[in-house]
């Protein structure tokens, strides 16, 4: 399965952006828009099948890795967290050369 | 790319089984050039071989410059049109169609076979997928003599391989065609999943999914036949089968589990699913019965885990599902445990469970794990 829907990112894309590209990612794949603050996995919800789905989808549309304990499905409750998350991972580490 | 020390079970046996056979067909599986002569002829031998590749579960397809409706139509009136996956014809490059045919079946290259009677086809694959295997056209009778296409297991699962794969693709369209969240769509497939313990039919499906789950296999360690046989009747160990089926039919047998109980503490010590099943969260559905099993009978898990370029997302689900790294979140519960030496790579997740819903989209019949003490097996 090949997603080759990723949209062209900006080296540096801003909170604003990071938000409005994750909530539509998440309305074109469940086809209902969703805010930023909303429980994606409350009731009614995503499954946390589609909480891999969308791992895979920040990972490769920021070029991070989310490793170890960053990997809590916390971190992925609502859109405004992944923002936190990706927006941490991105910002280059100096000095740490190996995790 | 898969790095040579990332799979190490599948690059150990130098010649891994073929999975899926691609065809050429003219002048391979048929005798002439549909589209110059017309009239085409099967030779009986080469029927020989599709019928009984299908029986041992090795998928075949096609990859074939024609047009499309044309061939198939013929392939129709072979009564073979039925034995093929995923078919590629067309008029691109052969090596994009066969990669293609790999990436939907989500096979590694290895596994892969090709047979063409003409050696620019076969350079032309070759060059651009080193890792699939060609074969010229004469070598069709001889095929299946040959030990790559020889799986050394014959199952009730490799007999109906192919059927399963199609009903899969029936199910992905109508996925694909579904509107509305995910969880809906998988409530509507009216999904049963089974955990039993193995028996000793049972056994050899267990071995063909720890040799065919490479993508799954979360501890990248191979358990072979011999050594799940000695477990089954250790009472300290749990060997678990996991089958799955829906509206569309059986999935077949898709997970394996073994667990070792020790005071407090169960060890899952190989957890593999199918890749054919990630898609149903089947991972996560077995990680929430183990918790909620665990929390039950009043003792933490400890899992080992071996991250390979392929399980991705195997770690993901353990994460999901709570566990956390011994090394950074130590738990006094995993004191029994044996040391890991001379296994790089292998880490340790650890979770104190609660109870919890196993899953929201499918019924899940399994056995209970804490009235164990006459041992395993008893029923």
């Amino acid at each position: 399965m090949t997603t080759d829907s990723t949209p062209d990112t900006p080296d540096s894309p801003d909170i604003n952006d990071l938000e409005k590209e994750l909530l539509g990612f998440l309305e074109g794949h469940t086809g209902t828009p969703w805010d930023a603050d909303t429980d994606l996995f409350g009731a009614g919800g995503l499954s946390s099948l589609f909480a891999m789905q969308v791992v895979v989808h920040l990972e490769k549309t920021y070029a991070i890795a989310v490793r170890g304990a960053d990997l809590r499905l916390d971190n992925f409750r609502t859109v405004r967290r992944m923002v936190e998350l990706v927006d941490r991972l991105r910002v280059p580490a100096t000095g740490d050369l190996h995790g | 790319m898969t790095g040579p020390a990332d799979d190490e079970p599948r690059k150990a046996e130098n010649a891994a089984t073929v999975k899926c056979l691609v065809w050429d067909l003219d002048d391979t599986l048929w005798q002439g050039t549909l589209l110059e002569d017309g009239a085409v002829h099967l030779p009986e031998e080469v029927r020989k071989v599709v019928i009984e590749l299908d029986s041992r579960g090795i998928l075949q397809s096609v990859a074939s410059r024609n047009d499309h409706e044309h061939a198939w139509a013929r392939l129709e009136g072979f009564g073979l049109a039925e034995y093929f996956v995923l078919p590629e014809i067309g008029w691109g490059a052969k090596s994009d169609s066969v990669r293609r045919i790999a990436d939907r079946l989500n096979f590694a290259h290895t596994t892969i076979a090709f047979v063409d009677d003409r050696p620019a086809e076969r350079a032309e694959v070759a060059f651009h997928l080193p890792d699939v295997r060609c074969y010229p056209a004469e070598q069709v009778p001889a095929l299946p003599d040959l030990a790559e296409f020889t799986p050394s297991t014959s199952t009730v699962d490799s007999r109906r391989r192919r059927q399963m794969y199609q009903a899969g693709f029936r199910r992905e369209a109508e996925r694909a065609a579904a509107r509305g969240p995910d969880e809906e769509f998988l409530r509507s497939l009216d999904l049963r999943m089974r955990i039993g313990r193995a028996t000793g039919e049972e056994l050899s499906r267990v071995e063909e999914l720890t040799l065919r789950t490479s993508q799954m296999n979360a501890t990248g360690v191979h358990y072979p036949d011999t050594v799940l046989r000695g477990l089954i009747s250790d009472p300290g160990h749990e060997v678990l089968v996991v089958t799955l089926t829906d509206r569309f039919g059986p999935h077949g047998a898709v997970g394996v589990l073994l667990l070792e109980r020790h005071p407090g503490l169960w060890h899952l010590k190989l957890l593999a699913t199918s890749c054919r099943v990630v898609a149903y969260g089947a991972g996560a559905t077995l990680l929430n019965w183990l918790a909620d099993a665990a929390a039950r009978s009043g003792v933490h898990l400890v899992a080992d885990f071996r991250a390979t370029e392929r399980n991705r997302m195997m770690e993901i689900a353990y994460r999901f599902a709570g566990f956390e790294g011994v090394v950074e979140n130590p738990c006094p519960c995993t004191a029994g445990l044996e040391a890991v030496v001379d296994q790089p790579g292998l880490q340790r997740l650890h979770l104190a469970p609660g109870p919890r819903t196993v899953s929201t989209v499918m019924s899940v019949d399994a056995p209970d794990l804490i009235e164990q003490e006459g041992g395993p097996g008893a029923r």
